[in-house]
């Protein structure tokens, strides 16, 4: 692969000191993209420009917002009010928040299907956890920071959360409150992280594509890139399908922001916080719903926490859970309906956090928190063993060139293990 | 240039004595910036709060704020605390009697925060549920308190808590 034929003299001579050109024609002009990748494979891209819409909203909205719980309330209704545009940055900024998670779960489900966090990949993946982890800190605390009912008591249920940990909860948590509620240190130390955040999650973004450039996209046929014949350049193709994808995407969005503002939030929010009265129901933001149910699931506080954490650690381990050596549910028979069945469940416990923990729905979150440490850690090691992989293509242009003989996918482990 | 024997050379000294020395340093510079984060001298100093309860009448209950949060004071009935003295030890998840919880029995002083998240329960209005056992009922997660503040269904773990606070008059506490 040779570099950039650089015309510019002032570019040659910057390049020959700082090689950025070389640099960004290597990574996104000239990297080889497998050719077959499909529209799911959109929603890397996607995540990455939403997160620049969030932090550019996000500096934007600082500037006008005042963190003291006497004024914040006051300050974001100016911004809806008074100032230019205040009302489609804070909509923007709010419903943004709402399409990264949507992004970005679409995104996650791609890999549980594609098998994208199998080796040469499991950092790449890990990778991808963290960031996950961390746009949920970012996002409950952006959340706090109107000062609204929800604001309040989100923040108060959450931070107590940490209270379950025996013998240093309490302590721990009069050290996240900075006093003995929720209340304006705890506001001004929530801004502060709510805006260190995002960039820290603009660094681990940065390790995720250097480790995702490392071996290159997987496929939809998860199988390796065989050579040249195989990939196409990132640019124009893969340049000119994500811009597609975000054209639509932005379309989407627009409809929400301009028609639908306030779909994805709670009405209790404009409701100035009060410590003395708690809503009658509360719901956390959308996204944290699945959590939230297997949370309530369990009846005892410390091992509900317990659960709900386990339920994101346990995509770390991922990698080492599903052991099939095939990564894409094209050839995986029994995996394809798993995956979803999961999918199912998933949406299911979204469902049933948003209703009261009372009756049928108590019963329900149960059997559905159940099923989702069982697909992890019983079906997919299983799975792994007991499933026969149909053949794979022998390369990623065969099927598409023709005389697609296949080859015999690698055998289940139960069956190497017979003599 | 290495010396290939195996003692401890003057060398290594310097390298773990001088480790040694940084790890205390950064231990001792780190304290500073995690203890900012505890409550402030002026957040503590605020943590004290007076009220007269002669105001409460009998089936009223007052929300007091303390350090940010309710304190509710219920002027019980006499049905309620016969109630809540004739409840069964055995059938209590967090076993504790009446009489421990309400020294004098007419006025009880509860944190009105529920055990379990943090949530204000609902029952110090007339018009609010007060749960299964007419005390106290969380909406947030469904527990239920009795008369006595005692957690009796529900995914909270322990009883409301009893804040500490004394009479300073015949009629004034001191709380906290």
């Amino acid at each position: 692969m040779s570099g950039p034929k650089l015309t510019n003299p002032v570019v040659r001579w910057i390049d020959h000191r700082l090689p950025v050109f070389t640099f960004l024609h290597h990574e996104m002009h000239e990297y080889p993209t497998p050719k077959n990748l499909n529209y799911w494979w959109n929603f890397g891209s996607l995540a990455g420009i939403t997160l620049v819409i969030m932090i550019v909203t996000g500096i934007i909205l600082s500037m006008h917002y005042t963190a003291h719980v006497d004024h914040a309330f006051q300050s974001v209704e100016r911004i809806m009010r008074d100032v230019n545009y205040g009302w489609l940055i804070r909509y923007i900024h709010a419903n943004g928040a709402s399409f990264f998670f949507i992004v970005v779960y679409i995104h996650i489900f791609r890999g549980l299907y594609y098998g994208s966090y199998k080796a040469p990949r499991e950092l790449l993946w890990m990778l991808g956890v963290v960031i996950l982890l961390l746009m949920m800190a970012t996002a409950f605390m952006g959340y706090v920071l109107p000062w609204g009912q929800m604001s309040f008591w989100g923040a108060t249920v959450i931070t107590n959360l940490f209270s379950a940990i025996p013998l240093v909860g309490e302590s721990i948590v009069t050290l996240l409150w900075g006093g003995f509620s929720v209340d304006n240190p705890t506001l001004n130390r929530f801004f502060s992280l709510h805006y260190l955040l995002p960039f820290v999650i603009v660094g681990v973004v940065v390790l995720h594509i250097i480790a995702l450039h490392r071996f290159g996209s997987n496929n939809p046929l998860g199988i390796d890139v065989r050579g040249d014949q195989d990939t196409i350049s990132f640019h124009p193709y893969y340049t000119v399908k994500d811009m597609f994808g975000l054209s639509v995407f932005l379309t989407i969005m627009a409809a929400v922001v301009f028609f639908l503002p306030n779909s994805m939030g709670h009405p209790d929010n404009y409701i100035p916080a009060n410590p003395m009265v708690t809503p009658a129901h509360i719901v956390p933001e959308w996204y944290f719903l699945p959590f939230y149910a297997i949370l309530r699931a369990v009846p005892d506080k410390l091992l509900g926490v317990l659960a709900m954490f386990a339920a994101i650690a346990v995509l770390f381990v991922l990698p080492w859970l599903d052991r099939s050596p095939v990564r894409s549910a094209s050839f995986r028979p029994i995996y394809k309906i798993m995956f979803w069945v999961f999918l199912l469940d998933c949406v299911a416990l979204t469902y049933l956090g948003a209703m009261p923990a009372e009756g049928i729905y108590v019963v329900l979150s149960r059997l559905c928190t159940v099923y989702y440490f069982f697909h992890f850690i019983v079906l997919l090691p299983a799975l792994s063993i007991f499933e026969t992989p149909r053949s794979l293509p022998r390369s990623i242009g065969k099927p598409v060139l023709g005389g697609g003989n296949g080859i015999p996918a690698p055998a289940p482990a139960a069956a190497r293990e017979k003599p | 240039m290495a010396d290939s024997n195996d003692q401890p050379t003057r060398r290594d000294f310097i390298h773990v004595a001088s480790v040694s020395a940084a790890a205390l340093g950064a231990a001792c510079i780190a304290w500073p910036l995690i203890d900012q984060l505890n409550p402030a001298a002026d957040t503590l100093a605020l943590s004290t709060t007076e009220f007269d309860v002669s105001g409460v009448q009998e089936g009223m209950s007052v929300s007091v704020v303390w350090r940010g949060k309710p304190v509710f004071v219920r002027h019980r009935t006499k049905a309620e605390i016969e109630e809540a003295a004739a409840a069964e030890l055995s059938d209590l998840p967090d076993p504790q009697t009446d009489a421990d919880r309400a020294p004098r029995p007419e006025i009880l002083v509860l944190l009105g925060v529920c055990t379990h998240l943090g949530c204000v329960p609902l029952g110090q209005k007339a018009t609010d549920p007060k749960g299964e056992w007419g005390g106290w009922f969380c909406p947030c997660h469904g527990s239920h308190y009795d008369t006595s503040g005692r957690i009796r269904k529900g995914p909270a773990p322990t009883n409301l808590v009893i804040p500490p606070y004394k009479y300073i008059s015949d009629n004034v506490i001191k709380i906290g």
